[in-house]
């Protein structure tokens, strides 16, 4: 589902500014008392309550989260095979990375992966913010069909893929028939999910379908958190209606859109569930994304070092690639 | 409950089991594919659970999904299973990581003689390394790539007009593997009964293990060998041969021009599809599909029949078939033994056949009725006399996946020529064999 | 003078806004209907061509989904007693006999297990150590919050490669208590960070009120912050619950049948001999209902935690 990230100690602090945008007086107030200060009162001490409080969560966190990525660090330095606990485990230093850099099919994925991002990323920013600018209009009962927009991104990505296998089927699915309908050619003379030139499209159609409410719904925050005043002032300025959209809704949205885009690269990068039930990677390994490819060198060839340095290294490059996102992200508040 | 009653039930309970000869009730788990040989063998081993007293559970799991489960379970020491009915290729990883029990001590034990099944099942199934007399499995069902058709249609006079006129040949069970591309070719696209039909239904899944079996139906026939020498893993030159480079053209032919459109990933169940809703002439599947096929009233009867994996340069089927372990992990070994002892029994095993399981017991293969009880039984024999299987070494997974990945690469996603794709094959394999120290 | 305020968009405008959005509502909608008509199809009819909207229903997908059943021969199905309900009727028609029940009734229970107790777990822990870093100044907070968090970003499969050799020297494998400790972790970090968001917007007077009149801080906690907090808490719990209802790359990775949950478990339906449409459908209408109606019961708290507080009604 749905993960959120931030980059950098202050930048905790500005994911939850950007989206809390405007303080009531409540807020202001609660913000206005000053923190806890340890001190002596009846039961326990503040300072034993918040290690209470904390810790099983810390422990949690550490057992689960950080020993694993410690051990994972590890690993990846050596040739060990978890389906070979018996055999003995050398150490051979930066070997794995070197292979994974200079594969040329492991370039092959990431590009896939790219495609992927890329595409999805697009049509959903397009559909979502057309959405949220409609929705925004607050026509009647627009509350009952946003709830129905939004429904598909609340499912099982893999029960999703799973039956839309059966709606790409190109004889007996829906999706080949409708189209047809429209377009009067052959059921049976195009396949979504064995071609090579349509596969990857038929995963960016349903990678849309699910997760266009999301970026519909910030940028209706976005939309709803500019100010009438704003709107009116320009009407009064006799600025056109497009120069409004352009000048006020644009930048002020903005924020929001990118933080979306951002929650959406993350998500899809890393993607798994949806490409293994519709395409399995292929045909071929077409749409074999680097989830796919990190799994079949993990859990079916065993090579659990070799893929402990592969998942450093996604980890490394996704991390990089969001701080400088966030830098980015960043600038455009401040402006 | 009082403790007098308490001292009753159990004087009772070990009445009842000394009564039953058993010294104690187990639950046992029996692990295999989800798939009909299944069917039947929960309904032979009621046998067992009526003679022993054990209790049987099965856990059957589809195909497509049956060795990514087995070999995580497997190698997280799971006891999920006490008994499992393995694919032959596990054998290696099972006898080397210590998952099977070795049975050599048992089967001194109880008389239970390898000999008395057939030797290319024994070899398959049970050895490891392979041919040397260590045995990690009883050989449980014998198993071959095979093709079954639409004898309805190939006995009608306008198709078999039609055919003579196309061909100059009769129309019949193709004897060669051209013959065999050349009858589908022509069912590709005709008209009959007033729907489109196609020539045959084949192996291109990718997942698991479909496109690789497919395809070796094409290698074998035409002479295709994994090593020069066997045990010395020189690939170049044997895998990448000219013959194999033409028994792989053939196959990527035989999918562009004579297979149903979107069967891009299909295995089992789709070549069973679409042989059901009437789509294809033709279809390849493993054997242990056809007694449910010739049974079922809606394709079986006089609309069906088989024949073994047409022959090129020489004969040549791809293996399947399993053969029965006991997990080492398992807390029930002792009960577990007992099954394998009990499915032993040639009269076990003769029932076995009878309700649509392959023997590879003797004496039911050797049995005179044998090849008239089942109008593939023949076949069966035949095909099982030049069955080749893919490597069973540890690393079988690995090997298996580089061929799955470069095949339907070549095959159906159109990337390079048939020899480059061998090629990439003998460097993957390389690989993988210099990892595990035998290059 | 109009009556309308130069912002508020014309009737006119908001007809047609009005209409695309509901004509994008209905496309959206039609491979969930679609999906939930095949699962009362026959076998035949959901693989017919063309693809048939009219149809005589049957609960035959529904049957096959809840059980395992074998074939028998004809001579057999004519010396057994008479069907016994409605199920076996439709599954004697196909010339076969229900052996069993089938696995998808506990991987559904399993389901709610693994679900339910991932979230109260999450919730429980998330809470008291949201109220923590809201209220207590703690050594390193933002930072350490801030990298647990990026973890999230790896892909699934990479952080199930350490946890699955973990398990197997703990023997969590597949076990209903790995499961749930592996989604508790992985929701965690979220879930403080959420209730953290909702639980600064409680002033803190309240409590300082509180303490002042004498209730300790764990009393001021339970019976001041807490119930002003619930709505936040049912936000993030519903969403806790989601992840976990809907989640496979662990679940297929780490379970293979005790705990296996049922997104793994429903695209290995298949019928006997090919593959059963109606049943694959019927299951995933069954799994994928509790989480439709749950959205549109509880929108209003969904929203909120989706979109990380973005979106306040």
């Amino acid at each position: 589902m749905l993960r959120s990230s931030g980059s950098g100690s202050g930048r905790l602090q500005f994911c939850q500014k950007a989206i809390t945008m405007a303080d009531t007086p409540i807020d202001n107030a609660a913000k206005a008392t000053p923190p806890g200060v340890a001190r002596k009162i009846r039961g326990l001490s503040d300072r034993a309550i918040a290690w209470i409080f904390v810790g099983p969560t810390i422990f949690l966190l550490l057992a689960i989260n950080i020993f694993p990525l410690i051990w994972t660090i590890n690993l990846s330095f050596t040739n060990f095979k978890a389906n070979r606990p018996n055999r003995d485990v050398e150490y051979i230093g930066f070997r794995n990375y070197e292979r994974i850099l200079t594969d040329s099919d492991i370039w092959l994925t990431m590009q896939a992966t790219a495609h992927f991002l890329f595409w999805t990323i697009f049509f959903q920013v397009l559909i979502g913010f057309t959405l949220a600018w409609l929705i925004n209009r607050k026509f009647k009962g627009n509350d009952l069909w946003t709830t129905i927009i939004v429904l598909p991104m609340m499912l099982s990505p893999a029960v999703v893929g799973n039956f839309w296998t059966f709606l790409y089927q190109p004889q007996i699915g829906l999706f080949n028939y409708i189209v047809t309908f429209f377009t009067g050619a052959d059921p049976s003379s195009f396949e979504m999910l064995g071609s090579v030139s349509l596969a990857p499209w038929s995963i960016v159609i349903v990678d849309t379908w699910m997760w266009t409410p999301f970026v519909m719904l910030i940028c209706l925050a976005g939309l709803r958190s500019i100010p009438d005043y704003i709107y009116e002032a320009a009407a009064i300025d006799r600025a056109s209606k497009l120069r409004q959209f352009f000048t006020i809704t644009v930048p002020m949205v903005l924020p929001f859109l990118m933080l979306a885009v951002l929650f959406r690269g993350i998500e899809n990068f890393k993607m798994f569930d949806l490409v293994v039930q519709l395409t399995g990677g292929g045909p071929g390994s077409v749409t074999e994304v680097t989830s796919i490819n990190l799994k079949r060198e993990a859990f079916e060839k065993w090579r659990t070092g070799y893929a402990s340095a592969y998942a450093i290294i996604l980890f490394v490059t996704v991390f990089g690639l969001a701080s400088i996102y966030v830098k980015a992200l960043n600038k455009v508040k401040e402006r | 409950m009082k403790l007098t009653k308490y001292l009753a039930a159990t004087a009772m309970t070990s009445v009842v089991g000394l009564a039953a000869s058993v010294a104690q009730a187990d639950d046992l788990t029996l692990c295999w594919a989800a798939w009909d040989p299944a069917n039947a063998l929960v309904e032979l081993s009621k046998e067992f659970e009526a003679q022993s007293g054990h209790n049987m559970n099965f856990e059957f799991i589809p195909w497509p999904n049956f060795a990514d489960r087995m070999q995580n379970e497997l190698n997280s020491g799971g006891k999920l299973c006490d008994l499992l009915i393995g694919d032959s290729q596990w054998i290696g990883g099972g006898a080397e990581n210590g998952h099977y029990v070795k049975l050599n001590d048992f089967f001194d034990a109880e008389n239970i003689s390898m000999d008395d099944f057939a030797p290319a099942t024994v070899y398959a199934y049970s050895t490891w390394p392979k041919g040397t007399p260590n045995y990690y499995a009883l050989p449980a069902m014998g198993d071959a790539n095979g093709w079954f058709y639409r004898k309805d249609w190939f006995a009608r006079d306008d198709i078999k007009a039609a055919f003579k006129e196309a061909t100059g040949r009769d129309l019949a069970e193709p004897t060669t593997q051209k013959e065999l591309l050349e009858t589908a070719q022509f069912f590709q696209g005709r008209e009959i009964d007033g729907q489109t039909v196609y020539g045959a239904a084949i192996f291109t899944e990718r997942g698991s293990e479909g496109i690789t079996m497919g395809v070796t139906s094409a290698l074998y026939p035409w002479g295709f060998k994994y090593e020069n020498t066997p045990g010395s893993y020189d690939m170049e030159g044997a895998v990448n041969s000219p013959e194999a480079v033409e028994a792989l053209e053939f196959y990527k032919e035989f999918y562009k021009t004579a297979t149903p459109p979107g069967y891009t990933n299909s295995y089992m169940g789709e070549s069973l599809d679409a042989f059901k809703s009437g789509q294809v002439a033709m279809a390849m599947n493993w054997f242990a599909f056809f007694p449910g096929l010739y049974a079922d009233p809606a394709t079986g009867g006089d609309k069906i029949d088989f024949f073994v994996n047409p022959p090129q340069n020489n004969a040549g089927s791809t293996l399947g078939g399993q053969g029965i372990s006991v997990i080492a992990y398992s807390d029930k070994q002792a009960a577990a033994l007992d099954y394998i002892k009990w499915f032993a029994n040639p009269d076990v095993q003769a029932k076995w056949w009878s309700l649509g399981g392959y023997s590879a017991h003797n004496s039911v293969l050797n049995d005179p009725g044998f090849v008239d009880s089942q109008p593939f039984a023949g076949d069966f024999l035949v095909a099982m006399d030049g069955v080749q299987d893919f490597w069973q070494e540890p690393a079988y997974a690995e090997l298996l996946l580089a061929m799955q990945k470069r095949m339907h690469d070549y095959i159906v996603a159109d990337q390079g020529t048939a020899k480059e794709a061998l090629d990439k094959l003998i460097e993957d394999w390389t690989e993988v064999f210099e990892d595990e120290g035998k290059l | 003078m109009s009556g309308y305020s130069i912002t508020e968009p014309s009737n006119r405008q908001k007809w047609v806004a009005g209409t695309l959005v509901i004509l994008y509502a209905v496309i959206t909608m039609i491979p969930l209907a679609w999906i939930s008509i095949t699962g009362f199809k026959s076998p035949a009819d959901s693989i017919s061509y063309p693809p048939k909207v009219i149809f005589e229903p049957s609960l035959e997908g529904y049957v096959n989904l809840f059980t395992t059943r074998t074939r028998v021969s004809k001579e057999d199905l004519e010396t057994l007693p008479p069907p016994a309900n409605f199920a076996e009727e439709i599954v004697r028609e196909r010339g076969m006999v229900i052996v069993g029940p089938s696995k998808f009734g506990e991987r559904f229970l399993n389901s709610v297990i693994i679900g339910f107790g991932s979230t109260f777990l999450s919730i429980v822990l998330g809470t008291l150590a949201a109220y923590a870093f809201s209220r207590f100044r703690i050594p390193l907070a933002d930072d350490l919050l801030f990298f647990i968090l990026s973890t999230r970003m790896m892909p699934p499969i990479a952080v199930a490669i350490p946890i699955f050799l973990m398990y197997r020297k703990l023997g969590l494998s597949d076990t209903h208590l790995g499961m749930i400790l592996l989604y508790t972790a992985v929701n965690i970090s979220l879930a403080v960070w959420l209730l953290k968001g909702f639980i600064d917007e409680i002033p803190r007077e309240y409590e300082e009120a509180a303490l002042i009149d004498g209730y300790t801080r764990f009393q001021a906690f339970y019976k001041v912050v807490l119930p002003q907090a619930a709505t936040g808490i049912a936000s993030t719990a519903i969403f806790c619950l989601i992840f976990a209802w809907n989640e496979y790359a662990f679940a297929v990775l780490l379970t293979s049948g005790t705990a296996q949950t049922a997104p793994p478990f429903i695209p290995t339906i298949i019928g006997i001999g090919g593959l059963d449409w109606p049943a694959v459908a019927a299951g995933a209408t069954i799994f994928l209902l509790p989480v439709m109606v749950f959205t549109i019961l509880l929108r209003k708290h969904l929203l909120r935690g989706i979109t990380f507080g973005a979106v306040r009604k």
